[in-house]
């Protein structure tokens, strides 16, 4: 089978692909170029949060001599992503993939590793194992809890009630890191401080969302962050309702000219900009990247009106430790429940995969996973 | 089982679909040989001439067969069933040109890469059909209600909680038992599942009058809280942090290829079902006592049918059917149960099942069209920087103009066995 | 805790006047369709292209009115071919419903795709703040005009219904569509101009989600609104004021679960977000009995036959 398929991708790259008699200018284009790399998004392209962020950064690879990127949208955690990718590999010629959503690592991108060993995968967050996974196969992410750390000292210090809302969609890994991550930057400026937390269910509910907003502005919380697909209908319903509210993913300051005070946000940009400096040097890509503030891989959004002067102190000074890659999360800390999760006197290094593996919500967050 | 004609054919039958072709249109009269030309499993396969019929109703219409005019009827409405369609087809694809056109992009590469994609090389039939296999269960799953007048429109749910309970299920015996053993049990557990999921949809239909098409619609999210319920809390495997799962089955557990395609068994499983399903509906007495419920449920209390018994034991069948999908997701895909499960496969079922008119042995080539389509969409967003929109308007295109053609069978001049109405 | 009930109680009353406003503007709407003896199941897509075309005309014209305007007509337009198709032999009204959902939707996301971003002028509320001095009934009564319009819109097609010659006209035609032609009525013009209007209140009801609450377009806005708010009219047993309740109900429950959350209570947070349909559920249940028929159901509907 394999055979055959290798000779139709031969066929396909030698442009004379004799099976359609019409020419197709897609097909030609695609095979003609050097290095053809295939882009997955869950959702739409456009969607003013997570996939725009990849869209807008993944241009970067674009712009390397010889390369052709092909996208697709809305493609589904099914066995969709497995065809979507072997289509691109074998009606594309698409040598490197990037899958941008959680659940196209396992078993989908994991299955096609396996089946493509000459293909290279890199899947944005997985958590790649040199053990468990094929070496062709890799992941990388930006530890955005080190941006949301820094809104949540400057929410607590701008915080005139200590009661914070965060509104999440599920109780995964990445999610809980943030919202940890916030209530620990917040308790750090405000031992008092409690960070109220609403999962939606899903990463796009506008309705329940802003139910969920206006819910924690009934609750007494005056500032308000999410960590949804588009953060855009949170950031303004706590702007309508008077409260402040920090960034998710990309920036919002426009959205909240009143309420907001700064956003966490991914710099995928630069990630790809390595990697196509990797690529045009026809270097391998790392099969396990990872980096925050250091690297230059997230950053807070420019401080907004809601942001006191001493909130952009603490929070500046905050960013200038991580940019020399202090760590932040040391124990003695507890979950919710009370149970230590880092013991006295350990600290946890930046990269420490220890914090991609959370599964517990810390000490002053309210709110239960399940 | 002699039924009278007319309780069959009463002129208030509009649901289900297939009604159309049990009704006889009050202007039509009695006239046997039209009802019999719009049979569906006429249309989308002609038996041998001198099939025998089992039904009453077949065998009531069936009378005329015998001669060589009736044989030259069977003959064109097969014609028409294969040139009806095909000319919806081909006027979906002449306004969807348009569409393009007006957009500036050329429909010529469009439809290229449309064959392409979908059924263009080898590759694109692997594809295609690895997409097809689901919508056979849950296209079956709104076909059988349908033929009872049943609209379930939840069959998701039933894909849901079905696998979610092959992969529950399978979790005390991982690393204890083969797989020959594991795979079964899944299997069981979630047909079983899925039966009992609708099942109960047609009980509260039967016991208490409850509209089974807003019960499913409510189960359905009900399936959805109950899988992220376990799934992120109780039955949470630690091995993926970033999608909450269970426990993965393991890949010694997991069902295989068909040998020399690249599609999970289910495809073949499908066909088979649907096939069985068609011999169940047309040639038991099941089928027909529930043909004749869907005719209408008036006269087949009066004859003495258990129209409650049979509209549970169809929505166990539909509910089975969308179980046994979730089953293959779990055991031939995923390998556990996570919210991937909720893709849509329940709700695309529907427009399958309509597309076939709840006939189903014309499930698998309408769901092959559908895969097709889909298959194809990625393809066309890649190369003509289209939104993925553009193929379900194309959908939606082609679903009306092929539903829209249902009113011209029986009134194409050349093709009517009488030269004239 | 009573602190905490209270927050609940206020909230679920909020989200009943915030959430409902869509639900009942497709629910009257289709009551209305399927009293005329036909259903469309189609007002998801006249909904989801309701928002956009509201999202788009409010963007590039300045005038968030002008928006609901262009997303009645546009929803008017899908109401009429349904209408129109469903009047040919043969053609079932539930599958063309479908397949207009289908392609609504698909529509909708293929011309919305440059409106998501953009910031359109969105619709104001009325404010009834001075009626309380409670900072979280303030916000509550903060009430979007068209809340008020489709409470009036229900009482009026209530009366009508009952009450004129028109609401005759479609009773009969809904319930026997023999006798109607005996009368010398146009069935088929009947119900095209029900099932248009109830376009038209469907893509208002779409308006309501893009320009006011939620108040931002996307490809997520529904979720499924529109369907759910057709099965509504099942729920309501076709009575406009029924419709009112369970919009309400169905408002209030969704706002059950984000309520819990924000003050504790998040153990089973699943469930308490699928609220509305447990609650619907367990009613429906509840309130139907095999002894009689539906009542209220019109006698050419497909789906209660």
């Amino acid at each position: 089978m394999s055979r055959i398929l290798l000779s139709r991708r031969t066929l396909l790259k030698s442009a004379a692909a004799g099976l359609v008699t019409a020419p197709l200018m897609g097909i030609e284009r695609a095979a003609a170029a050097g290095l053809t790399i295939g882009i997955i998004y869950v959702g739409p392209r456009d969607d003013f949060g997570w996939n725009q962020a990849h869209a807008v950064a993944a241009s970067e690879l674009k712009k390397v001599p010889g390369v052709t990127v092909v996208e697709e949208e809305n493609v589904p955690e099914t066995v969709a992503v497995q065809k979507t990718m072997e289509s691109m590999i074998k009606l594309d010629g698409a040598k490197l993939i990037f899958a941008t959503s959680f659940g196209y690592f396992d078993p989908h991108m994991v299955e096609m590793a396996k089946k493509f060993p000459d293909i290279e995968f890199r899947h944005a967050i997985g958590l790649w194992s040199k053990d468990k996974h094929p070496s062709n196969a890799g992941s990388y992410y930006a530890y955005l809890h080190q941006a949301h750390y820094v809104d949540g000292i400057a929410a607590g210090l701008s915080s005139k009630t200590g009661k914070l809302g965060f509104i999440a969609a599920k109780p995964i890994s990445s999610v809980l890191q943030n919202i940890n991550a916030f209530a620990m930057g917040a308790r750090k400026v405000n031992p008092k401080a409690t960070v109220q937390v609403i999962f939606t269910g899903d990463w796009a509910l506008p309705v329940r969302e802003a139910e969920a907003a206006n819910a924690l502005a009934d609750a007494g919380c005056d500032v308000l962050t999410c960590h949804v697909d588009s953060p855009k209908v949170v950031i303004e319903t706590a702007e309508k309702r008077g409260i402040m509210s920090c960034g998710h993913n990309a920036s919002q300051k426009a959205l909240a000219p009143k309420g907001f005070i700064t956003g966490a946000e991914y710099k995928w940009e630069t990630i790809y900009k390595n990697f196509a400096a990797l690529l045009t040097k026809g270097e391998k890509l790392p099969n396990f990247e990872r980096g925050g503030y250091d690297k230059d891989y997230v950053q807070n959004t420019a401080f907004g009106p809601a942001a006191s002067d001493a909130a952009k102190a603490a929070a500046t000074a905050a960013i200038a430790d991580l940019k020399a890659n202090k760590p932040y999360v040391a124990g003695e800390l507890k979950d919710n429940k009370g149970n230590v999760v880092v013991p006295a006197g350990k600290i946890i290094d930046n990269y420490d995969v220890f914090l991609e593996t959370t599964n517990y919500l810390v000490e002053g967050v309210i709110g239960s996973i399940t | 089982m002699p039924v009278p004609r007319g309780a069959v054919a009463t002129p208030q039958v509009v649901e289900p679909p297939i009604g159309p072709r049990v009704r006889i249109e009050p202007r039509d009269g009695a006239a046997g040989p039209r009802d019999r030309i719009a049979e569906p499993h006429h249309r989308f396969a002609p038996p041998p001439p001198g099939d025998p019929p089992l039904t009453a109703v077949d065998a009531t219409t069936a009378l005329p067969t015998a001669d060589a005019s009736a044989r030259r009827r069977v003959i064109l409405a097969s014609v028409e069933a294969v040139l009806v369609p095909i000319a919806a087809v081909a006027v979906a694809v002449g306004l969807f040109s348009v569409f393009l056109v007006a957009l500036g992009k050329s429909p010529q590469t469009f439809f290229e890469l449309l064959w392409r994609g979908g059924f263009g090389t080898a590759f694109s039939w692997q594809n295609t059909l690895t997409r097809t296999a689901p919508l056979i269960f849950t296209a079956l799953a709104v076909a059988l209600p349908a033929r009872l007048g049943l609209m379930i429109i939840g069959g998701e749910g039933a894909l849901v909680i079905g696998g979610f309970a092959a992969a529950v299920v399978a979790l005390p015996f991982l690393g204890v038992a083969p797989a020959w053993v594991i795979l079964p049990v899944m299997f069981v557990a979630a047909a079983l599942a899925g039966a009992t999921w609708i099942g109960f949809v047609g009980a509260l239909r039967h016991a208490r009058a409850v509209n089974e098409t807003i019960s499913s619609l409510l189960m359905f999210y009900i399936a959805v809280a109950i899988l992220n319920f376990f799934v992120e809390g109780a039955l949470r495997s630690p091995a993926d942090p970033n999608k909450p799962s269970t426990t993965p089955i393991g890949s010694e557990n997991m069902i295989g290829v068909i040998p020399g395609l690249e599609v999970h068994w289910g495809l073949a499983f499908g066909v088979v079902l649907a096939i069985a399903a068609h011999v169940l509906m047309t040639r038991t007495t099941f089928g027909f006592a529930a043909r004749v419920t869907g005719g209408n449920v008036r006269a087949a209390r009066a004859q003495g049918l258990p129209v409650g018994r049979l509209m549970i034991a169809a929505c166990a069948l539909a509910g089975a059917a969308a179980g046994i999908a979730g089953f293959f997701e779990v055991a031939a895909i995923l390998g556990k149960a996570n919210a991937s499960l909720v893709a849509g496969y329940g709700f695309t079922g529907i427009l399958v099942s309509f597309l076939a008119r709840h006939n189903p042995i014309a499930i698998p080539p309408v769901a092959v069209l559908f895969g097709g389509l889909a298959a194809a969409g990625g393809l066309i967003q890649r190369r003509m920087g289209l939104p993925d929109a553009t193929v379900q308007v194309l959908q939606g295109l082609i679903f009306l103009t092929i539903l829209l053609s249902e009113t011209v069978y029986g009134r194409i001049p050349f093709l009517k066995p009488e030269g004239r109405r | 805790m009573s602190d905490a009930l209270t927050t609940v109680a206020v909230a679920m009353f909020a989200g009943a006047v915030r959430v409902s406003t869509p639900f009942l503007f497709v629910s009257l709407g289709e009551a209305l369709t399927e009293k005329s003896g036909r259903i469309n199941l189609g007002l998801e897509g006249t909904l989801v292209f309701g928002a956009m075309s509201a999202y788009a005309v409010s963007y590039l014209s300045g005038s968030p009115w002008t928006g609901v305007l262009a997303a009645g007509l546009a929803g008017s337009v899908f109401g009429m071919a349904h209408g129109f198709f469903c009047r040919l032999p043969k053609v079932s009204d539930i599958a063309i419903g479908i397949a207009l959902m289908l392609f609504g939707t698909g529509l909708a996301f293929f011309f919305g795709k440059g409106f998501i971003q953009p910031t359109a002028p969105r619709l104001q509320a009325i404010d009834f703040g001075f009626l309380t001095s409670d900072p979280q009934l303030k916000v509550a009564l903060q009430i979007n005009p068209l809340f008020f319009i489709g409470l009036a819109l229900a009482v009026v097609l209530w009366w009508a219904l009952a009450n004129t010659r028109f609401g005759l006209i479609v009773r009969m035609t809904g319930d026997s569509a023999a006798t109607a032609k005996a009368m010398g009525v146009s069935v088929d013009l009947v119900r095209f101009v029900a099932t248009t209007i109830g376009g038209f209140l469907a893509g208002v009801g779409g308006a309501f989600l893009s320009l006011y609450y939620p108040g931002s377009w996307n490809e997520g806005l529904s979720s499924g609104q529109g369907l759910m708010a057709v099965a509504l009219v099942i729920f309501s047993r076709w009575n406009p004021l029924m419709c009112v309740a369970a919009a309400l109900l169905f408002g209030a429950a969704g706002a059950l679960g984000p309520a819990l959350q924000s003050v504790g209570i998040s153990q089973g947070y699943h469930f308490f977000n699928a609220a509305p349909h447990i609650l619907t559920l367990a009613i429906l249940i509840a309130s139907s009995s095999s002894k009689r028929s539906l009542k209220g159901a019109p006698g050419e509907l497909s789906i209660t036959k």
